[in-house]
């Protein structure tokens, strides 16, 4: 009984440490292509340091809510780590919450963010809000969907039921799972905010999102923002290897898997980060107006893969 | 080996007349073309009534007392559009109208068009009788173009567009058809003959054959030009040269009516019910009423006559679809007059435009006293199209109506609705087009003869007095589509 | 499910998804690389049933389709297209989301359409039925919503493709004689729309249809 939550815990830790080493995985890699030296795979968690160690600045008129934000984001986003199967499906907590109460729980994260871009008042802040909540509006049910899709084959909306059925039950081609993976890498691309939706490196006022809501956050309240966001990307990432590559994922009872489980985390995530890398560069951003296109056909694709489901499978 | 004549005859014209191009003697090569493919018709014909039934070619081809009899009308009326677009062509490459390209490709893509039509009759393979309705709609394509002119074109691009997605539609309904019969008889061509699905249909799954029915009701529907999807036929009536619009009111829509039929027939066998029947009712009432309203409005005279196809059509297809030996006899009958009548009504329509340059009916005055013939020919027929006694249309408009009388009594008001207003319509125009002084504009023609007078003498002797011969050909045919 | 008819199902997927794709692509070469790629996806797909099923004149059909739809049609197309110097013109698609859900709509309204058939069927590629009707559906959908002249003629071929596919998932295919009648008539058909593109050219000076709006009903 006692090694569930042993997982639990080594997932949890595994999230808070290596998803500032994934993030800065993918910036070396992004210096890579273009020609650049690299500030190393550590260098996010200096960064994470520094702003630690810095005051806090707040703005005059700021509520409770300002403040609150950055614990209830980091919080819920750690509280993820307990549902998706990193390493095994053997999770107690899994058994009370799924895959729904995971897109419950970023919808909680992102409505106090939002929030607190809009608390101080800034016109930065309120135009990230909304150009956040737009984005989330139509991304929601474009991700539930392709979720759903996945479900449908599982028979269950248990995540580590899913990776059960999906990794150690015989292997199909299915092409509704190849429609929800395509619709998958397009919500992540635009939860996450990367490019061709948002860009996680400009501050100009045009064209940013997430950063604008987060404009006026200095110092620890920056830094636990920032590691959420690094979270938030890791999960999308072991989020989409849960559902549509679990192989190695250890099954229930089996401590041995867990070593080989990690070793597979390691080389799957660095393969997501070279393929996120590759279609960063090799797409511009687009206008904020063409992003209702862009989910739309996300939204497409997971209709697809649940249609084809019915139809195909 | 009368029909592999008949069919070949067409064919080699067609590659000939592309060969002969745009000297005097390609319309002569055309009208001996039509007139020995309708002598091999009658040949044929002959033999069917002699022998009965036959198949030809391995099973390839199937002739009964249906279509053979379409075969006969097919290559009458070819023939005589052959005779009219003799004098009608000729006058427009005077005026200017059709360049040397246009008569090369003109009287070539007639003759494919014949031998498409008579393809698609003689086949005894449904897949066959789809790619000879498509091959029929293609080869006219680009002659309801022929003029250049931004409306030719455009009624061109629609029809092309709309008979491709219809006839599609077809292609699906008979890929449903085939998987039907495929498991009755097996895998392989034999599947897809009609004799062979005929002697089975009663097995073939319901459900499937009232899937196939509804995909080949809109598919061919649309070339029968049934009302909804009848958007394509007015304007390709009326922007083609005429002898196309003759052909294309005359024969093509037969044709894809009779492509329905036969489908109409398995499918009955295979459900027992009369649910096709009653599809068919439907739209054949529908395109009656909404045609015969339309004829009111139209303005252009070739536009208004294909309301009038429209309107027939709806009510041979009305009359296919309310079955029983009187109303089927109607129907047949009314294709043979219909097409008859209406082939004539365009060839004095055409020579009336050249006469006044428009086919605006407002500027078309004093036909009688500028030519008799396109005067009176206009006039009778359209008395002839209308249902007046003594002219053929009455004889089949009163079956039909005789037979809804008794089995749909609550159709006949909306029948009779549709039929009196297109007379009315059509006669409130065709006056003042006959009568009246010559307007100053008008110009002298050399018209065709022979086509009108003989297609109002044989609608006019259909009205008096049935042959004994034709009488009984219907009455097997009846017989055979119960 | 074995292994071929798995791999026909993700093929018939991916045809669905380029009916899509040229449903909502504005660019000219665009539709025609795609179009290319459906009929690729059929060729592999007619190879694929007739392998599973050993009946042999589906290969001639896959290699015909490969020819024509892949090789021939695109080639004439792109050099109409060329010729015509439209190759940058982009099209104004109007309410793209509309359209897709339309689209989904149709998807859902075949699977029931062919519901029956494929409980009759007792052949591996019963299932693709409804992806082969949806596909007809979609491109009927393009004709209607797409005012341009060659998009027209593409949404045309992509429903011929639905058609072929059709005829593949139900009856392993119709008989050759009907197949190769079939093939001849598109040959057919892209002459003359080839010839149709000059001609609404030089009438119109465009390729927008909307333009032919002249022949309307009068009152």
């Amino acid at each position: 009984m006692i090694y569930p939550i042993v997982i639990e815990i080594l997932q949890t830790l595994i999230l808070l440490a290596a998803a500032p080493a994934f993030i800065g995985w993918i910036r070396m890699v992004k210096c890579w292509f273009q020609g650049r030296t690299s500030p190393g795979i550590f260098q996010p968690y200096r960064d994470i340091a520094k702003l630690f160690s810095k005051d806090v600045v707040l703005a005059e008129n700021a509520s409770w809510i300002f403040r609150f934000t950055p614990y209830l984001v980091f919080g819920a986003t750690v509280l993820m780590a307990g549902i998706i199967p990193i390493l095994s499906v053997d999770l107690p907590f899994s058994a009370t919450a799924d895959v729904i109460a995971l897109v419950a729980l970023f919808a909680i994260a992102r409505f106090f963010t939002a929030l607190a871009g809009m608390d101080i008042g800034t016109a930065f802040g309120g135009m990230g809000s909304s150009r956040e909540m737009t984005i989330a509006s139509l991304a929601e049910p474009a991700m539930l969907m392709a979720i759903f899709t996945v479900s449908l084959v599982s028979q269950s909306t248990s995540l580590s039921q899913m990776v059960q059925v999906v990794a150690h039950g015989q292997f199909i081609l299915r092409p509704s799972l190849a429609f929800a993976l395509l619709a998958f890498i397009l919500i992540t691309l635009a939860e996450t905010g990367r490019v061709p939706v948002d860009n996680p490196a400009t501050h100009l006022e045009l064209t940013m999102i997430h950063e604008a809501m987060i404009l006026e956050y200095s110092g620890r309240h920056l830094a636990l923002i920032e590691w959420a966001g690094m979270m938030k990307l890791f999960i999308f990432a072991v989020l989409g290897i849960a559902l549509f590559l679990p192989w190695g994922v250890a099954a229930t009872g089996v401590l041995t898997g867990i070593p080989a489980a990690f070793l597979f985390l390691i080389v799957k995530l660095g393969f997501i980060g070279i393929v996120l890398v590759l279609i960063e560069t090799g797409l511009a951003k687009m206008r904020i107006f063409r992003v209702p296109e862009f989910l739309g056909s996300a939204f497409l694709f997971a209709t697809l893969g649940m249609l084809s489901y019915f139809m195909l499978e | 080996m009368t029909l592999l004549i008949l069919l070949s005859i067409s064919l080699l014209s067609a590659i000939t007349l592309a060969f002969v191009g745009d000297r005097k003697i390609a319309t002569e090569i055309n009208i001996l073309g039509s007139a020995a493919t309708f002598f091999a018709g009658v040949g044929l014909a002959v033999q069917v009534y002699m022998q009965g039934p036959m198949l030809a070619a391995g099973k390839f081809f199937f002739v009964d007392a249906f279509n053979v009899y379409l075969a006969v009308l097919t290559s009458f009326v070819s023939m005589t559009t052959a005779i009219f677009s003799r004098r009608y062509m000729r006058r427009e490459r005077e005026h200017g109208r059709v360049g040397h390209w246009g008569m090369r490709f003109y009287h070539a893509m007639f003759q494919l068009f014949i031998f498409a039509m008579l393809l698609a009759l003689l086949t005894n393979n449904i897949g066959v009788l789809w790619i000879a309705m498509e091959l029929a709609t293609l080869s006219t394509v680009l002659l309801v173009s022929l003029y250049r002119t931004p409306t030719a074109i455009e009624a061109a691009w629609k029809y092309f567009i709309l008979c491709g997605v219809g006839i599609a539609l077809a292609l699906f309904g008979t890929v449903l058809l085939y998987f039907a019969a495929e498991r009755v008889l097996g895998e392989g061509g034999e599947a897809l003959l009609w004799t062979n699905l005929n002697q089975v249909k009663s097995l073939l799954e319901p459900t499937v054959l009232s899937l196939a029915f509804v995909f080949l009701m809109v598919g061919y529907g649309t070339k029968v030009g049934l009302v909804p999807l009848h958007n394509w036929l007015p304007d390709a009536h009326s922007e083609g040269p005429t002898p196309i619009s003759a052909v294309l009111s005359g024969l093509l829509l037969n044709i894809a009516l009779y492509a329905l039929v036969r489908c109409k027939v398995l499918v009955d066998g295979a459900t027992g019910t009369h649910q096709a029947g009653y599809i068919m009712m439907g739209f054949g009432l529908l395109s009656i009423l909404v045609a015969a309203f339309s004829i009111l409005r139209q303005k252009d005279i070739k536009r208004m006559f294909a309301y009038s196809s429209i309107e027939h059509m709806g009510i041979a297809t009305f009359a296919f679809g309310l079955g029983g030996p009187i109303a089927t006899f109607g129907a047949l009958l009314h294709m043979l007059v219909h097409s008859l009548t209406k082939s004539a009504i365009f060839f004095t329509v055409g020579h009336a435009s050249q006469m006044n340059e428009t086919q605006e009916m407002s500027k078309i005055k004093g036909l009688i006293k500028g030519n008799p013939l396109v005067g009176w020919g206009l006039m009778f027929g359209v008395m002839a199209i209308v249902g007046m006694p003594p002219f053929g249309v009455f004889v089949s408009e009163f079956l039909i109506l005789t037979a809804t009388i008794k089995n749909a009594p609550l159709l006949t008001p909306l029948l009779l609705v549709g039929l009196v207003v297109a007379f009315a319509a059509l006669f409130r125009r065709v006056q003042p087009m006959v009568a009246g002084e010559i307007p100053a504009n008008q110009q002298f023609l050399k018209v065709a003869h022979i086509p009108v007078i003989l297609h109002m003498v044989l609608v006019l002797i259909i009205g008096l007095y049935m042959p004994n011969f034709l009488a009984e050909w219907f009455h097997t045919a009846a017989g055979l589509l119960k | 499910m074995n292994l071929a008819a798995q791999i026909n199902s993700l093929l018939a997927a991916l045809i669905l998804l380029t009916a899509f794709g040229l449903l909502v692509q504005k660019r000219m070469y665009g539709l025609l690389h795609i179009f290319a790629w459906q009929g690729l996806f059929l060729s592999v797909s007619t190879a694929v049933v007739g392998y599973a099923a050993g009946t042999h004149h589906l290969y001639i059909s896959s290699v015909l389709t490969l020819l024509l739809k892949v090789i021939l049609l695109p080639y004439i197309l792109h050099v109409l297209i060329q010729r015509l110097q439209i190759h940058k013109e982009i099209e104004t698609v109007v309410n793209v989301p509309t359209t897709m859900l339309i689209g989904i709509a149709l998807v859902i309204f075949s699977y029931h359409l062919t519901a029956p058939i494929r409980e009759l069927s007792t052949l591996v590629t019963r299932s693709t039925l409804a992806v082969a009707l949806a596909t007809v559906m979609i491109g009927l959908l393009m004709m209607i919503t797409r005012r341009h002249a060659v998009t027209q003629i593409i949404g045309f071929l992509a429903m011929e493709n639905g058609l072929f596919f059709a005829a593949t998932s139900a009856t392993y295919g119709m008989p050759l004689v009907v197949e190769l009648g079939v093939a001849l008539d598109i040959l057919i058909a892209a002459f003359i729309f080839g010839i149709f593109f000059f001609h609404i050219r030089t009438t119109f000076d465009s390729l927008d249809v909307k333009q032919m709006a002249k022949l309307k009903e009068e009152d």
